[in-house]
């Protein structure tokens, strides 16, 4: 390349550089008012930084949708939706602090990159004042640290690694969605009671930092209730096809198989797995199991027949019979036609989080919001009685097992919940080893 | 011994699709001294041919079923395929299963056309520009075919199943004396292997035994003499490009089984295909199909993950290890023919 051209480097550096300069306004800003774009008297704007391109981007427009009906229902359009089962009812449909709630959208292309560009361009040049979205955990981590930076509250989107209120934890970020050590802590019993104890796993796993933490999970729990680890093999994301990682599985004395793959590599991998004959083959003298610890109804779709009668683990799913969980799916369903996944779900609660804690508050300001979130209790939000634990920035709720249809009524209902994970069994210490090495430090207000 | 056949199996499906998308870019490069960088995203067009006619095979009116109730508590609307309407629910049913071989026969004129109005509309002209005019062009239009096809499928792949018959996967291995469940290998992945020689004979055969196909292999020698002698050199060469896209939209319909089709999944197949072109030879045909399942079989070994565990990342850089090797030790790649891009 020669010099005339751009290189990334100077790309970046540029980037940089203008982000520096655009930032100096905001600084000065900041200081006069306390904090990171405070808003005028009529609006307050919110940033949805959401994958519209690339491999999530079917999640991200689910979000997208989510998103778009809890501004409706904030400023008193539409049903309610959940606002009418909250248990905090400081929400009366009048926007947050009597203004109007906007948004401004970004597209985060799963890089971490693009995210914080377009994060960056929410905060400084939109003027919002928290942003949110996001369908990958290497995006939660990157987004979540700029956030931290920039004095603006973060409210991560779909995120289910450990260190995003692990290692990376930061105090100007939330977390609804659960995680890989909830997943293995709600699986091992259910997989040990179908499947026994005595099971021999080996694990796929996709090679980035949600495959780490989700593999170190699910093998620690599933250790925990007898079984045995006999291979974890690294598998680069977007390998398409799956087959020559599926076909040593069969030899190696295994007689189960983790998928630690999520989105289309899930997809790919457990057709190849099941073209393979995985799940009608005899290993150690009993039938071959397949188990995939983060399932998506999205996903579930992509994978077709093939995810039939397949033990995971989700967030949240739209068969749930509470009042809270009907009455979101309901003002979805009627809005675009279909039901909303647990993308969906975890961002317009989480929006709707952030209103309340600034209702409660009485202010914008990040600290004051952090501390409105912090230990908050709720209800009435799809999961049962939820608390957003102080010492790390994370949800606990019950979690569920779910089990690849046998016989689906329709192409959404594909999904069936097998047991309600109590919230006291997927609960760890703060310090917890899995989660260890992290520190929250103190909000930012960006002053 | 078990896993080094397994492996070596999962490198001929593999290889059958590299090989077969090799052929088509290295006849058009023969032919028409083009490199085309959009090949890869006609052999995903032809996935979603395969994808289509399942989604129009499946179009449905609903009727209202009182007894069922829908996820909002409305009756359910039971959707029922016009297919099965109109030819009964069994034959309808088995029309709808065997949709993807079916797509071969849609797919044919269909990428012939696409092929002629690439060739004609764009590529053209770009015959005496630069290769690397040439190569912006036609990746530009792989970018364009495939934020198209995204737009209308959305990102995610699309499971389009085999028909019934060949869903599974059978013993290989108990014929042969191994231990049960030793070596599995899915019936629709051999079918692909035989489809994919049948292509190939069928190309090879059409350019050795035909009149066409002598004048093109003439015009590929020498097109400046074939043209002397009073032969419309460039028509033929858009019959080649037709049957070039014809190979890949093909290679793409029958591939839709082992990999659900999403809109990236030709850019995933066009860099190794060039890979595959190069180490075979620049202009090499047989090269081509050579390298292709040399490779195949090459990225399954490096796949293994006794030999990950020897040397780690292997998985990843093992083609263009061998790439570089093949061009350190044979410049003009395992079969090239002198005097090929080297004007």
């Amino acid at each position: 390349m020669s010099d005339k051209n751009l290189s990334r480097r100077g790309l970046l550096k540029a980037g940089a550089a203008t982000g520096v300069a655009l930032s100096l306004p905001t600084i000065f800003t900041s200081k006069a008012y306390g904090f990171t774009n405070e808003p005028g008297a009529s609006s307050v704007t919110l940033g949805f930084n959401v994958p519209q391109t690339g491999a999530y981007a079917d999640e991200g427009a689910d979000e997208l949708r989510a998103y778009q009906l809890a501004v409706e229902h904030l400023n008193g359009e539409g049903d309610g939706g959940m606002l009418n089962t909250f248990s905090s009812q400081v929400l009366d449909g009048t926007g947050i602090l009597g203004r109007r709630v906007e948004y401004v959208t970004g597209d985060t292309q799963t890089s971490s990159d693009a995210a914080r560009s377009s994060a960056r361009s929410m905060i400084e040049r939109d003027g919002a004042i928290m942003i949110t979205g996001g369908s990958s955990s290497g995006v939660a981590v990157a987004v979540q640290a700029l956030c931290q930076e920039a004095g603006v509250i973060f409210m991560a989107g779909l995120t289910h690694s450990n260190d995003t209120t692990g290692k990376d934890r930061k105090a100007n970020g939330f977390r609804h969605f659960f995680n890989s050590y909830m997943s293995g802590a709600a699986l091992a019993p259910v997989l040990a009671n179908a499947y026994g104890t005595d099971r021999n796993a080996y694990y796929l796993t996709a090679d980035y930092n949600w495959g780490y933490t989700t593999e170190q999970a699910i093998q620690e729990a599933t250790e925990g209730v007898g079984w045995n680890t006999v291979n974890t093999v690294r598998t680069p994301l977007g390998a398409g096809d799956f087959s020559s990682y599926i076909t040593p599985v069969l030899g190696s004395g295994a007689d189960t198989l983790v998928l630690v793959h999520y989105g289309g590599d899930m997809v790919n991998s457990l057709t190849n797995a099941v073209q393979f004959g995985l799940r009608e083959a005899q290993a150690n003298g009993r039938d071959f199991q397949i188990v995939v610890p983060l399932f998506s109804r999205l996903m579930a779709r992509g994978a077709g027949e093939n995810i039939r009668g397949i033990f995971g683990s989700t967030n949240w799913h739209w068969s749930l019979q509470d009042e809270g969980s009907q009455a979101f799916t309901r003002s979805f369903g009627e809005k675009y036609g279909f039901p909303p996944s647990q993308a969906a779900h975890t961002c317009y609660v989480q929006t709707l989080l952030y209103a309340d804690a600034v209702s409660r508050a009485g202010t914008f300001n990040p600290c004051g919001v952090v501390e409105a979130l912090e230990g908050f209790e709720f209800d009435g939000l799809g999961n049962g009685p939820t608390l957003y634990r102080a010492e790390d920035h994370q949800c606990f709720k019950d979690v569920l097992v779910v089990r690849g249809k046998e016989n689906p009524d329709s192409e959404y209902d594909l999904l069936e919940i097998v047991e309600v994970t109590p919230v006291d069994q997927v609960t760890y210490a703060p310090d917890h080893p899995q989660f260890s090495g992290g520190e929250l430090g103190t909000c930012n207000p960006g002053a | 011994m078990e896993a080094i056949i397994l492996q070596i199996l999962n490198g001929l499906d593999k290889g059958s699709a590299y090989a077969l998308i090799a052929l088509g870019l290295t006849l058009i490069f023969g032919t028409l001294g083009v490199v085309n960088f959009a090949h890869g995203a006609i052999f995903m067009i032809g996935a979603f041919v395969a994808v289509t006619l399942n989604r129009v095979l499946n179009l449905s009116f609903s009727v209202i079923d009182e007894t069922r109730t829908d996820f909002l508590g409305n009756p359910m609307q039971v959707q029922v395929p016009y297919v099965e309407h109109w030819f009964g629910t069994q034959t309808g049913a088995a029309i709808i299963d065997w949709s993807v071989p079916l797509a071969i026969i849609v797919a044919i004129p269909i990428m012939a056309l696409i092929g002629i109005a690439m060739e004609r509309g764009l590529i053209k002209h770009f015959y005496k520009r630069p290769h690397a005019d040439q190569i912006l062009v036609t990746f530009g239009l792989a970018i364009v075919l495939q934020e198209i096809i995204k737009a209308f499928y959305g990102a995610n792949p699309i499971p389009t199943p085999a028909p019934d018959a060949f869903v599974g996967s059978f013993d290989l291995g108990q014929i042969f004396g191994f231990e049960p469940f030793a070596i599995m290998y899915p019936y629709w992945r051999l079918v692909y292997f035989a489809f994919a020689a049948v292509v190939i004979g069928a190309v090879f055969a059409f350019l050795q035994f035909t009149t066409f196909g002598m004048v093109v292999r003439a015009g590929m020698a020498d097109r400046e003499t074939v043209g002397i002698l009073g032969i419309d050199i460039d028509k033929r060469f858009t019959t080649m490009f037709a049957i070039a896209a014809i190979v890949a939209g093909l290679a793409g319909v029958m591939y839709t089984p082992i990999l659900s089709p999403n809109y990236h999944m030709g850019m995933d197949f066009l860099v190794l295909s060039f890979v595959v072109v190069v180490v075979g030879g620049m202009g090499s045909l047989g090269g081509a199909v050579a390298a292709g399942f040399l490779l195949g079989v090459l990225q399954s070994f490096a796949s293994m993950s006794q030999v990950i565990d020897l040397i780690p990342g292997i998985n990843q850089v093992i083609i263009y290890l061998v790439a570089i090797i093949v061009l350190l030790t044979r410049p003009r790649g395992l079969m090239g023919r002198k005097g090929v891009m080297e004007d």
